[in-house]
């Protein structure tokens, strides 16, 4: 009895932790679940992965208008975007960022920055930045490639776009259009995960 | 003749000016061999940007610790992640503006997932980002954040034996 009291105590603490993020549980990698969401997209309407019955996966990335990373990738998130979202793996933009620590990214800066553009992809608000936590996402822009699976998205790449940021003309690996190529034709992805420099999240300040 | 040593002269001054900044393009390898320096002195390497906000507001507290420090084993790096093409339209005028004349390269190596991991594998990525070190004291730190001066501080004196 003392035991199970003191197993169910030990619980209680470790479910506080995560509760209040004492543990965390860091970034998805190849083959965790995704957690579906529900955001605001630039034309009003809220969006949600379930809402994309015909798709086979996603291409969901953290990005926001203020960051050279990001905006040196806006064209190439357009010519994904435009290139697989018939074949089943649309595009799907989110800006994890604080409008009070950066402001440029605030919803009505998204607003008139996919205007701008020429989005064709949803561009969704975390206003409370719960989605890029429970992605983990560290960075903008950060891509996770999902694939549907009968019940749950699973994360099949994790990291850059590319493998160069300032001149789209001198890339040589394309990370992403690999990733769902292979996901497309049934291999399994050669290079599910990477890394890149770009702008830290702007967390909320406490 | 009087002429040919007027003009050197001017070569030489222009040159000191130009040297005021020293700044300088990098590939990996020097980068490399500035992270793994055995010897007593601790290195402390910061990744930055012009462009990253709280890069540029932590970047004058590392600037002014290096001052601090100076009659101390103490060396600072800074690593600008400035694209290439930026060097003397962004990165220069910036330093010339806040006459910053520490050792600043940027670093020209685009394909990141190449060099990330070498730096520090718990690296995600994002800037700004700091690794401290001193081979003697075997003592290797790395930081995904924006420093306070306070954290600095207390960091740094962590290295000062």
């Amino acid at each position: 009895m003392k035991n199970l009291m003191r197993t169910g105590a030990a619980l209680i603490v470790i479910l506080f932790m995560f509760s209040f993020k004492l543990i965390n549980p860091g970034s998805y990698v190849p083959g965790d679940r995704a957690r579906d969401f529900k955001l605001k997209n630039v034309n009003g309407k809220m969006v949600s992965l379930a809402d994309f019955k015909d798709a086979k996966g996603f291409i969901v990335v953290f990005t926001c208008n203020h960051c050279p990373f990001s905006q040196a990738y806006e064209q190439r998130l357009i010519d994904l975007d435009k290139k697989y979202a018939a074949q089943g793996y649309p595009v799907i933009a989110i800006n994890p960022n604080d409008k009070n620590v950066a402001p440029d990214d605030s919803y009505e800066n998204m607003v008139s920055n996919a205007k701008e553009k020429g989005f064709t992809f949803p561009y969704l608000y975390d206003e409370s930045q719960e989605i890029a936590q429970a992605y983990g996402a560290a960075r903008t822009p950060h891509v996770f490639v999902l694939q549907k699976s009968a019940k749950d998205n699973i994360v099949k790449y994790v990291g850059a776009i590319d493998d160069n940021a300032d001149e789209a003309g001198a890339v040589t690996k394309r990370y992403v259009e690999d990733a769902v190529n292979q996901l497309l034709d049934g291999k399994s992805i050669a290079v599910p995960s990477t890394k890149a420099v770009g702008c830290s999240i702007k967390w909320k300040k406490a | 003749m009087k002429r040919s040593v007027f003009l050197v002269l001017i070569i030489f001054s222009l040159c000191t000016y130009c040297k005021a900044q020293n700044a300088a393009i990098i590939k990996w390898n020097t980068l490399e061999n500035l992270l793994h320096q055995k010897t007593d002195t601790t290195y402390v390497i910061n990744f930055w940007a012009t462009w990253c906000k709280p890069c540029v507001a932590e970047l004058p507290f590392f600037i002014e610790q290096e001052k601090q420090l100076s009659n101390k084993p103490f060396k600072f790096y800074f690593i600008s992640l400035d694209f290439k093409k930026d060097f003397t339209t962004r990165l220069i005028p910036f330093l010339e503006k806040h006459n910053i004349n520490s050792a600043v390269y940027l670093l020209d190596e685009p394909d990141y997932n190449g060099w990330i991991d070498k730096v520090d594998n718990r690296w995600q990525g994002a800037i700004p980002a700091t690794v401290i070190y001193n081979a003697s004291a075997n003592k290797r730190d790395f930081y995904e954040k924006e420093f306070t001066l306070e954290e600095l501080i207390q960091t740094l004196k962590t290295y000062i034996q």
